[in-house]
């Protein structure tokens, strides 16, 4: 089941159009990538699912039914420009917040109390949030998006401002709440994180879709047929154990370590590389060289210019 | 509870909980109960020292003639000089000597009023107002007039206007000019204030939102529009409890003081009280025909402010300070939206100002001619009308003109809100771009 779909959505400012009929479909229980160069369009169509802003023509669902006021109660949003009320306490405001996503106040203090103590941040309850630091300001603002446990969640850069270790810690989170059956939407420029987390994505250019799809259809489709293999031995050998059906596109030194890249014809197989290889020399790693998410959408973004 | 409940619960306990509105209720009742109560007691306290002043008169015109009063003696010495007395001054317990010259000119030297210390003006007026009346007594009786003591004393006219008031109902109410121009002052400065005070609040709460950003998260779970809402009114609510603050802490400081230092007036009335205040402070004064007039005047007084009808002026003050603020915060609202810092809205500021201090100018002229056109234009345009018009209720508004000026000022105002809400709306997520009118009016025209 789809539990978000944005159909043909418009946007236009004075001055530029941000959306030009941007479709994307989420299923349930997945985590989502929504990615793009800056100035691209994400954050408008993130926007534009929060309720924030609304588009010029397009539509939206939610859980298959047109998307209504009521059901920012099921969506929880970290933006990428985050912040709190300096001022205030930090137990004070984290219940407010809670309460205007819908929660009761009761609800909301048992739920908090649960994540404080989950995170260990219990001391803060009573400090100003600006007596803190930004790393446990960032914490606490994601305790705040995600305590009325939304079925729909979406984080714009989430990872930004966190150290390794909260970076870990918060993409774990992630994966437990996908296990729990929640949907995730994120956008990032961290392609690593992508790779890590991310089921299906779509990839936004200049207010238009240029990629979209499970992760692992994309990349297969972007591969080349090319494996690495790092061997110890002499490299020439190497060389003229091939024949015309594959060809080196690359090669690698390091110590006594030598490392080549080749490419395959159609019809040839990855066995008989290595059969023709093995007499050659003695193989230390073999594998098929699957581009990575940065690679394909450096290449996606410049092919759609 | 409602979103809109929650915001305005919010922005009132922030603000109330902070140690400066706590300050400003305790400073500003402190400040109004001192204006009633310190001159009251000052003025017992000066007068309660017996002077005693030495009188050498070369010309022995004046033996006797000076009146004492209660606090003020004359003792009048004969054959002895200025300069003996000065050389055994202080050991005489004299407040001063007086010293009249044996042919009096009107050279200052010919009278004169010698002291270690500084003769108040009040007693120097005293012995002057003394020695001119008897100098003109003199220069009348040198006429040979007959019977010149009757004549002077049937002539003599105290002339007091009193001011009565035709009400609607047909009554009339004794009333006083100087009483409505007071309370009349009063409210409208005090509504000035609390206008600035209050919409400024507002605009730095939008500010403080669309710096931190937080604002993106909170527009997340709620309307743009219900969010402006909820922080006009949660600092409406804030306005009005420090009013109450104030006036029930005057209250009690005033009472408490009354109760503690001046017990022995407990039993006497008010009007009583502060009558007989006024009348010792002023003890320097003629005695027994001025005591009668005074306390005619100041009785009239304590008459002309009961017939000021409080009820009215508090409801009127309690709507015109609403309609005034609710108008003005959604402009200062829709300013601190479009700016990215406090320092940008000095270019938007101007034309909000503008029109409050207009008001406070024809506030001073609808003093003097509350039926005036002037009084009467301004206290119907709404950005004016809080302040006007609350001025001139007072002296008394024909009902028309009160409801007319309501209606526009309830019109306005929605307007206003509607209007801010637009810029609001935009204006909360863009920044970096430097706003002008030209861009507000854009706002103004978006859509969602």
């Amino acid at each position: 089941m789809e539990i978000f779909k944005a159909q043909n959505i418009v946007k236009q400012f004075a001055n530029h159009l941000a959306l030009d009929k941007v479709s994307i479909s989420v299923p349930e229980g997945s985590i989502y990538g929504l990615l793009g160069p800056n100035g691209a369009g994400k954050t408008t169509l993130i926007r534009i699912i929060n309720q924030i802003t609304a588009p010029d023509s397009g539509e939206l669902f939610f859980k298959s039914q047109k998307l209504r006021s009521d059901d920012i109660f099921q969506i929880g949003y970290l933006p990428e420009e985050r912040g709190l009320y300096k001022k205030m306490k930090v137990g004070e405001q984290s219940l407010y917040l809670a309460q205007l996503k819908g929660l009761s106040r009761n609800d909301a203090l048992k739920r908090l109390k649960y994540w404080f103590e989950k995170f260990e941040m219990q001391t803060w309850w009573n400090k100003k949030v600006e007596e803190l630091s930004k790393g446990m300001q960032q914490k606490i603002q994601f305790i705040i998006t995600i305590v009325h446990e939304p079925k729909l969640l979406i984080f714009d850069e989430p990872f930004i401002g966190f150290d390794p270790i909260n970076t870990n810690l918060l993409k774990q989170e992630i994966l437990k709440m996908r296990d729990k059956g929640a949907t995730i939407i994120f956008s990032t420029h961290n392609m690593g994180s992508v790779e890590e987390l991310c089921d299906d994505i779509t990839l936004i250019n200049l207010a238009k879709t240029i990629l979209e799809g499970p992760i692992n259809e994309i990349r297969g489709k972007h591969k080349s047929d090319v494996y690495e293999v790092t061997f110890s031995g002499d490299p020439d050998k190497l060389q003229s154990a091939l024949n015309s059906n594959y060809k080196i596109i690359e090669k690698k030194q390091i110590d006594r370590l030598n490392t080549v890249k080749i490419k395959l014809h159609h019809h040839t197989t990855n066995n008989e590389l290595l059969s023709l290889i093995i007499p050659a020399v003695q193989i230390i790693s073999f594998y098929e060289v699957i581009p990575s998410m940065n690679d394909i959408f450096i290449k996606v973004v410049e092919n759609s210019k | 509870m409602n979103k809109i409940s929650l915001i305005i619960k919010r922005e009132y306990l922030t603000r109330v909980k902070k140690k400066s509105f706590i300050i400003m209720s305790i400073i500003g009742p402190l400040l109004f109960a001192s204006f009633m109560v310190v001159p009251a007691w000052l003025s017992q306290v000066e007068d309660k020292d017996k002077k005693i002043i030495a009188v050498i008169d070369n010309s022995h015109i004046f033996t006797n003639i000076i009146p004492e009063t209660e606090y003020l003696k004359f003792e009048y010495l004969e054959n002895t000089t200025v300069g003996e007395i000065k050389k055994i001054f202080p050991e005489t317990g004299y407040y001063a000597v007086l010293y009249i010259a044996d042919i009096i000119t009107y050279t200052p030297s010919a009278i004169q009023l010698l002291s270690d210390k500084q003769p108040s003006l009040s007693v120097r007026m005293h012995i002057s107002n003394a020695i001119e009346k008897e100098i003109e007594r003199l220069k009348l009786k040198a006429y040979n007039i007959d019977d010149l003591d009757n004549i002077l004393k049937s002539i003599k006219t105290n002339i007091r206007i009193q001011t009565i008031k035709w009400t609607d109902d047909g009554k009339e109410k004794e009333s006083s000019t100087e009483i409505a121009m007071v309370v009349g002052y009063a409210s409208g400065l005090l509504i000035y204030f609390f206008i600035f005070l209050f919409g400024a609040q507002v605009m730095r709460g939008v500010i403080e939102e669309k710096i931190s950003r937080i604002v993106e998260v909170i527009i997340s779970s709620v309307k743009p529009f219900q969010l402006m809402m909820g922080k006009i009114v949660g600092i409406a609510l804030v306005g009005l409890t420090q009013f109450l603050l104030w006036i029930i802490l005057t209250f009690l400081i005033v009472t408490v003081v009354k109760f503690a230092f001046f017990p022995e007036f407990d039993n006497a009335p008010v009007e009583q009280v502060i009558t007989e205040d006024i009348l010792s402070s002023s003890s320097l004064q003629q005695a027994q025909p001025i005591n009668d007039e005074a306390m005619e005047e100041i009785r009239g007084l304590f008459a002309s402010i009961k017939s000021i009808n409080f009820g009215v002026m508090l409801g009127c003050f309690l709507f015109y300070f609403l309609g005034g603020y609710l108008l003005y915060a959604s402009l200062f609202a829709a300013i601190g939206s479009a700016v990215d810092s406090e320092s940008d809205t000095q270019q938007f500021m101007l034309p909000i100002t503008i029109p409050l201090i207009l008001a406070i100018f024809v506030m001073i002229n609808a003093i003097q001619n509350p039926e005036g056109q002037i009084a009467f234009w301004f206290s119907v345009i709404p950005l004016t009308s809080p302040i006007v018009m609350m001025v001139r209720i007072p002296f008394g508004v024909p009902y028309w003109e009160v409801t007319i000026s309501m209606i526009v000022l309830i019109l306005t105002f929605i307007g206003t809100t509607w209007m801010a809400g637009k810029i609001y709306r935009t204006g909360i997520l863009m920044y970096g771009k430097k706003t002008n009118y030209k861009e507000l009016w854009k706002w103004l025209r978006y859509h969602n």
